[in-house]
């Protein structure tokens, strides 16, 4: 293990705290040289669509009141511009689970940019080295 | 070093992991071989990330300077 291989990410969730850590680990990848490749599905698709992206996702329930206090007082950078800056500077692709696009009955046109296709299961897998994390 | 060698100067401070290194990585690309970035940082992270990816893109950490509440990474783009 060369630790250069493709970093495959399944992101299912689609709170704030969750994508937060998604765009981390992407960028962290990223700058490391590493070929990103993402598959995004159920809420974690639904965060990305253009009109919600930058809307306020919440976070997971574990945070309870004192973990969102604590993440709105940390503030920082959106996730969505975090995932933008791992695209300029490594190889990063991010794909629509066409399940979940149609079961939220929507097109290409109605996520973010950032989206780069719709993809079947196996196309996703066919990019993936080995393991697949599952956020 | 005193701050004014370096070519170019960032302040990252306040900025959360990975915020400085993702700058770090853009002045890197902008620059010419041989220049000195500076980049001041208060998150914990890029102690560790800022000299990992120096060494994974092959440039050369000059120097880290710790000040009170952040540190101070001099980096020279090789290639």
């Amino acid at each position: 293990m060369d630790g250069n291989g493709t970093l495959s990410l399944v992101v299912f969730s689609g709170t704030d705290d969750k994508l937060q850590a998604t765009a981390v680990l992407v960028a962290g990848a990223a700058a490391m040289g590493r070929p990103v490749n993402v598959f995004l599905q159920y809420w974690a698709l639904d965060a990305f669509r253009i009109d919600r992206i930058r809307k306020d996702h919440g976070a997971a329930p574990e945070a309870g009141d004192e973990g969102l206090a604590a993440m709105q007082r940390h503030g920082g950078q959106h996730w969505a511009d975090t995932l933008a800056q791992a695209k300029d500077i490594g190889e990063v692709a991010i794909h629509a689970c066409a399940l979940s696009v149609e079961m939220f009955g929507i097109t290409k046109d109605d996520l973010d940019p950032l989206v780069d296709d719709i993809r079947g299961v196996a196309a996703f897998m066919a990019d993936v080295d080995d393991a697949v994390a599952f956020i | 070093m005193a701050t004014g060698t370096a070519t170019r100067s960032i302040d990252a401070r306040g900025m959360p992991c990975p915020g400085p290194l993702m700058s770090l990585i853009g002045a890197i690309r902008e620059g010419q071989i041989g220049d000195l970035i500076e980049v001041l940082s208060s998150d914990e992270g890029s102690k560790t990330d800022i000299p990992a990816w120096v060494t994974k893109a092959k440039h050369d950490l000059v120097e880290t300077v710790p000040e009170d509440g952040f540190a101070r990474f001099i980096v020279r783009k090789v290639r």
